[in-house]
């Protein structure tokens, strides 16, 4: 197959015919060019979508409480609704195991001190499937647990950021942290991979909190995740149910949109994965369109080429050139000046990827980058196309009767 | 060497067909130098085409030095153009990107010839056309008899049985035109089998036989007293 003598007389013409080889090969670098940066912008534009939706698990369901606005079975408007831990129980009984996770929520701001360090942060009580529920990663230590519910302990969790702020360079595991007057033992740190606001946050026991804030079982929302078994019709059907029962338990109109709200995130994972969807046409658009504009102007080139070699064509065949060496050296110079061409691409495109990426930020494309793998599949098809288009061209070519492609002048 | 009989060409315009060759008979023994006269459309390229496997008969007999020349494929061809014939083209048909003695060198790469033995070859030929010297410049920095010297030297390389010359000295000067001749003649004294194709009567009288051509057959065919180009320049 490795023919030396061939490889020089390709090298030779492609060295000789220097405008000739620019031309060609700048279209397949300019193409793939093309394809590697918006391939990899898409990419970095779904990157930010990924991101911006890892924070929480997307079968969450969050609940809250308002004033109800509408007058029903004889009561005011305007009437509080409270959820209480029976509301919680009451879901867990009445649903059985469609509910993966549940959990309570109390907000309070607290100013948090260690030392001579204080600093304002937002306090959780939470049952332990929060964790779960907002996907928090243990650093070090523990998380809430069951025993800290029953009997109300006075500890807490806190974010990384809470550790760095108050605790400087050392270690905050085990040490006790003073919430307006009230010492907590800390049992455990972490981390948030989706969102850096919530390392910037402390979690303690639910019922420490309701016994702490007003010694009572008042909750300010409640966190749920349904069975992720569940398909998207089954989980809204799920929380619509879900709704209307605690607007009966509570007395609420049915049309009252303030006093119960139940917000399932089902429905905001479902724009996201249209969104996903519609970018992945974009993506396969936009590839495919640089894709044919490379192979459209493969195609001219190589006719244009083969038009261009038709005398040289015609004395090579007069000096006795077997039809085979005129195809083959016309097509290995396409392929070999089409690979070396897409490859510059591929390292232009990267690079301006690379050059560009960090500033992109602020314009929703996060770490714009294209597999490697993809761009060598785009620059093979280059190839073949390219050796297809001229594969035609060149046989016809080494079919031509030599005189008449000398008589060509 | 060369045997044509009952040779027939003709070449389709439109519906109908041009006749172009009606039979043509024509002996050439080895060591001979003809020239095919005939003005323009009377078939004389054709014929030197067809001679030249560049072009296919479409009935009559033509035998190569022993070898039946009929229905060959396009390698054949190939191989057969190599082995048996050497062509001189009126515009030189130098490759324009190879210097001389790559050009010369062209059709022994066809044959298969190691490099180094064709670098040697190329050398030897281009030595006996006077450009040795001139061996590594681009057909662009040559003359007009230069070219068509490395295109002799090139046709001479791959040491062919039989030379074609179509129009050689169609692109060139007088003088020069005088020089190409007494090199060909002189090719054509250490034996070689030489063909011509010109429409030059004093060109034509370079060579030992005319041979005439009207409207597809031969009206003459004649030798003559050699003409040595030398006596004239």
């Amino acid at each position: 197959m490795f023919d030396l003598d061939l490889w020089r007389e390709i090298f030779q013409s492609i060295n000789k015919n220097r405008l000739r080889t620019i031309l060609s090969g700048f279209t397949v670098v300019f193409a793939i060019m093309l394809f590697t940066i918006l391939f990899g912008l898409v990419n970095g534009l779904q990157n930010t979508f990924t991101e911006a939706f890892a924070d929480d698990a997307n079968n969450a369901i969050f609940i809250n409480s308002g004033r109800t606005t509408k007058a029903y079975k004889g009561l005011q408007a305007g009437r509080r609704i409270q959820f209480e831990n029976k509301e919680i129980d009451y879901i867990k009984d009445d649903n059985g195991n469609k509910v993966e996770f549940i959990t309570a929520r109390i907000y309070r701001n607290e100013v948090a001190t260690f030392r001579n360090e204080k600093s304002n942060y937002s306090v959780k009580a939470v049952h332990p499937d929060h964790q779960f529920l907002e996907r928090t990663v243990m650093n070090e230590g523990r998380y809430i647990n069951q025993r800290d519910i029953n009997e109300k302990t006075k500890v807490v969790v806190i974010g990384r950021l809470v550790e760095d702020d108050l605790f400087l360079k050392t270690t905050a595991l085990g040490k006790y942290i003073n919430l307006s007057g009230i010492q907590y033992k800390i049992v455990g740190i972490f981390s948030d991979e989706g969102n850096e606001n919530e390392e910037r946050s402390i979690y303690m026991p639910v019922s420490t909190a309701q016994q702490v804030y007003g010694n009572n079982e008042y909750i300010d929302q409640i966190n749920l995740s349904y069975n992720p078994d569940m398909n998207f019709d089954q989980a809204i059907a799920f929380s619509k149910s879900l709704e209307k029962k605690l607007k009966e338990r509570f007395s609420v109109a049915k049309l009252d949109q303030r006093a119960i709200r139940v917000r399932n995130m089902a429905e905001a994972s479902r724009d996201v994965n249209q969104m996903m969807v519609v970018l992945g046409i974009l993506v396969l658009v936009i590839g495919l369109g640089t894709l044919i504009a490379g192979i459209v102007g493969i195609s001219n080139i190589m006719i244009f080429i083969v038009k261009e070699r038709t005398k040289e064509i015609g004395i090579r065949k007069a000096l006795g050139a077997q039809p085979r060496s005129i195809v083959l050296i016309i097509l290995l110079e396409s392929v070999l000046i089409t690979a070396i061409a897409g490859y510059i691409g591929l390292l232009i495109g990267t690079g301006v990827l690379n050059l560009a990426g960090p500033s992109l930020k602020e314009y929703f494309i996060t770490d714009p980058s294209v597999k490697t793998s993809l761009v060598v599949m785009a620059t093979i098809t280059l190839i073949i196309a390219g050796a297809l288009a001229g594969y035609v061209p060149a046989k016809k070519a080494s079919r031509i009767k030599p005189i008449v492609a000398l008589r060509n002048e | 060497m060369l045997k044509i009989s009952q040779l027939h060409k003709s070449y389709p315009i439109g519906d109908s067909s041009l006749h172009v060759l009606k039979g043509i008979d024509l002996n050439v023994e080895s060591g001979e130098m003809v020239a095919i006269m005939g003005s323009s459309g009377s078939g004389k390229s054709t014929l030197l085409n067809i001679i030249g496997i560049l072009d296919e008969a479409d009935s009559g007999e033509y035998t190569l030095d022993g070898v039946e020349i009929k229905n060959l494929n396009e390698k054949k061809a190939a191989i057969y153009r190599n082995k048996f014939l050497g062509f001189i083209f009126q515009s030189f048909n130098l490759i324009n990107y190879k210097n001389a003695l790559e050009n010369v060198a062209l059709p022994l790469y066809y044959q298969g010839l190691k490099r180094k033995e064709r670098q040697e070859k190329a050398k030897f030929h281009l030595k006996k056309v006077g450009l040795l010297d001139w061996a590594h410049h681009l057909p662009s920095e040559l003359s007009g008899g230069q070219k068509q010297r490395v295109a002799i030297a090139r046709a001479l390389a791959a040491e062919p049985k039989l030379l074609l010359a179509d129009e050689p000295t169609g692109a060139l000067d007088m003088g020069t035109s005088y020089e190409i001749m007494e090199f060909l003649q002189q090719l054509n004294d250490e034996g070689k089998t030489i063909l011509i194709v010109t429409h030059e009567e004093d060109i034509a009288k370079m060579c030992k036989r005319i041979v005439r051509l009207r409207d597809g057959v031969i009206m003459e065919d004649k030798k003559v007293k050699q003409v040595r180009a030398g006596q004239n320049v």
